[in-house]
């Protein structure tokens, strides 16, 4: 009995399998919804306004009247533009700065941080509690300390560097560099994080092999560790480039991007030429700017991760 | 021989020694902060805003809360809440509901739609800015609440799917091929099956989101106009110049704007950084 109804059961059950197999080519109409909600906001809120973008980089526009069709002008104009050129300047070393100092601190903080013992969780949870702050806060946080005669200024006081007390914020050629420790003291924790994920990935047995084959700490670090990191490395640096080139809140907040131009950055001049002197066609052409260089670096990275992955 | 004994003792404390001052100095900028909101506008004209404080008070954060002019940081506080909730909710729910198209069916195409998700939640939001603004004027919600919690389940589309879509993608193919056996529909197999395992990822991203909801500056100012719909970042921003002089007031304001998300942080910390890795690994 036993065998004679296995012997009818078997291929039922393998023919309900397939039509299972099938039902999941055939793709359910619901599933269909499923998929469609998410991708139509996304295409309303993210890709018709890309090439929206594009569009009116074309044109000049206030937003209130006509626009008109100026071709390239606007990219002309950008080409003689001096804030637009300080811009483009000041976020190169906002990128080299940001990125280079951002992945330094986080792979510091991550290698010191990366073995469990005592008190370690809080030294880390300190290190990204930064990270949960928005960069509104973290510019006011700052900008308290930066203050003139503030907190920061008593402390190189206390410590007897009494001639180092600067107007942080308003001298020209420092106000940069002062918003860019604030913009770095909030990413640090991230990149910490993405650190201390690729360090769990790395092989233990490498490091101890090296190690019982007399290398030292930091022969150990360059050629065993380091190299086991590699894609670890192009993500922080992919995600370290598109947010310097997305910085904004935190210049907005400390200096709108002042003194007389001293700390403009892409993001900023776009914001200032479209929503304060109303030259939408203009900034649009920045956005368009800022969207090439994003894809740009990315494109770049990711095809160095493909060919690390060979 | 007593050398054994005192080497690791030494080892292990200067380990403490080093990162003990190095996180005391990282958090300067809170602990000053903190200080100076607690200082009486007084105590800071006479001693300094760099003195110690002689001070302690909570003026600068009744101040605050009361916001003269701006409609008070409580406020502004709460029109946060309303932008994040919503958010969260919509962005976690759409993504997951793509995530799972994309995963456990043969959509034609899903690489490219992949891709294109990825690459959205590559774009800095000044991109997108301008037309968006005419956007959300023209459906007529500008200055309305809704305007920021559209756009941004708009634009967290794409690393959430993207973060999911990994996720799912990891889960065993039998688990939903059983279900169907059994003749569940897909809406049962989504909420019943898929959502309880994937829910570690949507805890992580979950406080990710409300964080990173609740501290967006650019979409909630330029889509909102007036102080009664102002989220707490706008607010602080526009308290800072009426307020230009009162810093104990204005560091009382960040203090309090810095508290909810300090919360969830301290509840979550755990799948908070499980989701940062998630984003970044998969």
């Amino acid at each position: 009995m036993a065998a004679v109804a296995g012997e009818v059961t078997a291929p039922l059950h393998r023919r309900r399998l397939r039509q299972g197999r099938s039902r999941l080519t055939r793709i359910p109409p619901i599933i269909w919804v499923f998929l469609g909600l998410g991708t139509v906001m996304e295409a309303f809120w993210v890709a018709w306004p890309t090439l929206n973008t594009f569009y009116y980089s074309f044109t000049q526009w206030d937003g209130i009247g006509k626009k008109v069709w100026v071709g390239l002008g606007n990219y002309r104009g950008l080409l003689h533009d001096p804030v637009f050129g300080k811009a483009l300047l000041d976020n190169c070393i906002w990128l080299v700065g940001f990125g280079g100092l951002s992945l330094s601190f986080g792979l510091i903080f991550a290698l010191a941080l990366d073995k469990p013992r005592r008190g370690v969780g809080v030294y880390r949870a300190l290190i990204y509690l930064p990270l949960v702050f928005s960069l509104v806060v973290t510019g006011l946080f700052w900008q308290t300390l930066y203050k003139p005669s503030g907190p920061l200024d008593s402390v190189l006081n206390a410590i007897g560097l009494r001639g180092v007390e600067q107007q942080w914020l308003t001298q020209p050629h420092l106000v940069l560099y002062s918003l860019l420790v604030a913009a770095i003291w909030h990413e640090v924790g991230y990149v910490m994080v993405l650190y201390l994920a690729g360090l769990k990935a790395t092989d233990p047995e490498l490091a101890q092999a090296s190690q019982v084959d007399g290398a030292n700490g930091l022969q150990r670090l360059a050629f065993v560790t380091l190299p086991q990191l590699r894609e670890v490395n192009l993500i922080v640096l992919a995600i370290v480039v598109i947010d310097s080139l997305r910085t904004f809140d935190i210049v907005w907040v400390m200096t709108g991007g002042g003194p007389n131009n001293a700390s403009q950055l892409l993001s900023v001049d776009m914001y200032t030429e479209a929503f304060t002197d109303l030259q939408l066609g203009y900034a649009s052409a920045i956005a368009v700017v800022i969207f090439l260089l994003t894809i740009g670096f990315v494109m770049f990275l990711v095809s160095r991760m493909v060919r690390a992955d060979r | 021989m007593p050398r054994r004994s005192w080497l690791p003792a030494l080892r292990r404390s200067r380990f403490h020694l080093i990162m003990t001052p190095v996180c005391f100095i990282w958090c300067l900028p809170i602990i000053f902060t903190v200080m100076v909101s607690f200082r009486s506008f007084t105590d800071i004209i006479e001693h300094g805003l760099g003195g110690l404080p002689r001070s302690f008070t909570t003026a600068g954060y009744s101040a605050a809360m009361s916001g003269v002019g701006t409609g008070g940081e409580g406020r502004a506080l709460l029109n946060s809440t309303i932008i994040t909730v919503p958010t969260v909710i919509g962005v976690l729910l759409l993504s997951s509901m793509a995530a799972f198209a994309l995963s456990r069916y043969r959509i034609p195409g899903r690489r490219a739609i992949v891709a294109i998700m990825l690459i959205g939640n590559l774009l800095p939001p000044q991109v997108v800015l301008v037309p968006v603004v005419r956007m959300v004027q023209s459906l007529g919600i500008f200055n309305h609440l809704i305007a920021p919690i559209l756009v941004q389940v708009g634009f967290g589309m794409g690393f959430y799917t993207f973060v999911l879509y990994g996720f799912m993608r990891t889960l065993p193919e039998a688990l939903t091929e059983a279900a169907h056996i059994d003749g569940a529909s897909p809406i049962s197999i989504y909420w019943h099956i898929i959502m309880p395992l994937v829910r570690p990822a949507l805890a992580g991203l979950a406080a990710l989101a409300a964080t990173w909801t609740f501290g967006d500056f650019i979409f909630a100012i330029s889509t909102l106009q007036s102080s009664s719909t102002f989220p707490v970042t706008v607010f602080l921003f526009n308290f800072q110049t009426l307020y230009a002089s009162s810093w104990n007031v204005i560091a009382a304001g960040a203090v309090l704007a810095a508290l909810p998300t300090a919360a969830i942080f301290l509840v979550f910390q755990r799948q908070m950084i499980s989701g940062l890795m998630l984003g970044a690994i998969k």
